[in-house]
């Protein structure tokens, strides 16, 4: 059932971006910056996390003419934002051919009950997840490729290790199940059986698992991987730091090298001041970001 | 398997499948450990980025000289010696040419049916935002074409794929490259 071509070509390109970095940008000139720091892919949208929180207001897909703008600047494939729920928006963005859409708790959701039918698109998708109920039933919808939500635009990891964590930590918790248990687990998860039995065989999730919200700096991005992320997401923390081409060289550095102490040290050489970042006990819940979803 | 980025991972399952050990390159002493290399399947640029700042451009040049060297897709375009779409450089051990992204975008990504020369069954190639290879110098063999476009060649000891082999669970081509570095031992 997951294992037709059209999804294995999804999965396929996530599997290229594994050990990389994909780099929010909001227009060409970034995006060209991002594409000569080292990005796998560029995530392109209308405002970056940071600015969605700060200006409030309702957060929608990006301008096409920005979106075209980046697709003919960079050879790297693009990304694009469509609303929680708002499949037009994503059929849009397909007709536009980015190469994969990210239905992002980042905007505002469209939908409150219901995530894209993401099954019959030819565009793959990537989804946030908080812990392995949401990311399986991500899958089951049709995503591609998982990302942790941490907290956007906060440049505070704690969320992201958190959901990282929580995700590798119920996978684990499966491999050790009985068969009998599995279908009890799934019930408490809220995800299909037979994704919840082939996480249980393989300790993995069926598709590529990827880290996003609230990484900054090269030793967040480290942090991460070495908990099992298997490449990063930054949004706000390259073009909202004051040296955003060298803090994406040395991000796309870490995401290589993530387990080398000496190299990470010098990544993180010679980087200026970065985002300044929100503590997000601070936060009232109704100011997060990663409650959107379902 | 050069491990800057891609699905190295992938490789690896491959390789052991076929019957070999398979390490992770990260930089240029590690080279002298192995005995041939795979730039495996992601981004070229990126990929390429990582070879410069590391130091690692002139070692693999050297390493070819001596060592089998096979690409797959990312690969492919670092082991040309011409790259376009747009132009970059590349390590010029293969006589060929390529152009990046030549089917298009992720929708136009695809898997077709392949009967490359040497193996005896019809294997699936899996094009992800694929090169097309545009030039085959003298030196250099076409193995499998797609569509009239050569997509598998080898050139003496080295071996490239646009398409990505690693993907499909079958270790034909990843035997194929074994072989060559036991010819090269």
């Amino acid at each position: 059932m997951y294992l037709d071509d059209a999804y294995r070509l999804k999965v396929g390109l996530a599997e290229m971006l594994k050990g990389g970095v994909i780099m929010d940008v909001t227009n060409a000139e970034q995006a060209a910056i991002a594409e000569k720091a080292g990005a796998t892919a560029v995530m392109a949208l209308e405002r970056v996390p940071s600015d969605i929180r700060k200006e409030g207001g309702v957060a929608r897909m990006a301008p096409i003419s920005k979106i075209r703008e980046i697709m003919h600047t960079v050879s790297i494939p693009v990304m694009a934002k469509a609303r929680i729920g708002h499949f037009t928006e994503a059929r849009i963005l397909e007709a536009l051919k980015v190469d994969y859409i990210d239905e992002s708790e980042v905007l505002t959701p469209a939908d409150e009950e219901h995530h894209i039918d993401k099954r019959d698109y030819e565009v793959p998708f990537v989804c946030g997840a908080r812990n392995l109920g949401e990311a399986l039933r991500r899958i089951a919808e049709g995503a591609a490729m998982i990302r942790t939500k941490g907290e956007a635009g906060s440049g505070n990891i704690v969320e992201a290790v958190r959901h990282i964590r929580t995700i590798i930590k119920e996978m684990k918790q499966l491999t050790v199940l009985g068969r009998e248990e599995l279908v009890h687990e799934a019930k408490n998860l809220g995800a299909p059986l037979e994704l919840v039995q082939w996480v249980a065989e393989h300790g993995k999730l069926p598709v590529p698992n990827f880290s996003a919200g609230g990484i900054a700096t090269p030793a967040d991005a480290a942090l991460v991987m070495q908990l099992g992320a298997e490449a990063v997401f930054v949004g706000s923390g390259i073009f909202k730091s004051d040296d955003p081409e060298a803090r994406a060289r040395a991000i796309v550095k870490a995401a290589t090298y993530y387990k080398d102490p000496v190299k990470l040290l010098e990544a993180s050489e010679e980087l200026g001041i970065g985002m300044l970042g929100l503590d997000i006990s601070k936060l009232h819940e109704s100011e997060l970001m990663q409650t959107r979803g379902w | 398997m050069l491990a800057l980025q891609g699905d190295f991972e992938a490789h690896g399952t491959a390789l052991r499948l076929a019957g070999a050990d398979a390490v992770e390159v990260r930089s240029a002493d590690q080279l002298s450990g192995v005995d041939g290399l795979i730039i495996p399947g992601g981004e070229s640029t990126t990929m390429l980025k990582l070879i410069n700042e590391e130091g690692l451009f002139d070692p693999i040049r050297l390493f070819g000289q001596r060592r089998p060297v096979f690409g797959t897709c990312a690969g492919a375009i670092l082991l040309a010696t011409g790259v376009s779409n747009p132009s970059q450089e590349s390590l010029h051990l293969m006589d060929i040419d390529v152009e990046r992204n030549a089917y298009g975008r992720q929708v136009d990504s695809r898997i077709g049916q392949l009967r490359p020369q040497g193996i005896d069954h019809d294997l699936e190639a899996v094009f992800i935002r694929a090169p097309i290879i545009r030039r085959v110098g003298p030196e250099a063999q076409v193995l499998a074409s797609y569509e009239g476009d050569p997509v598998l060649v080898e050139q003496g000891r080295h071996l490239v794929a646009t398409f990505h082999p690693e993907l499909s669970g079958d270790s034909s081509i990843h035997k194929l490259f074994l072989e060559k570095i036991g010819e090269n031992a």
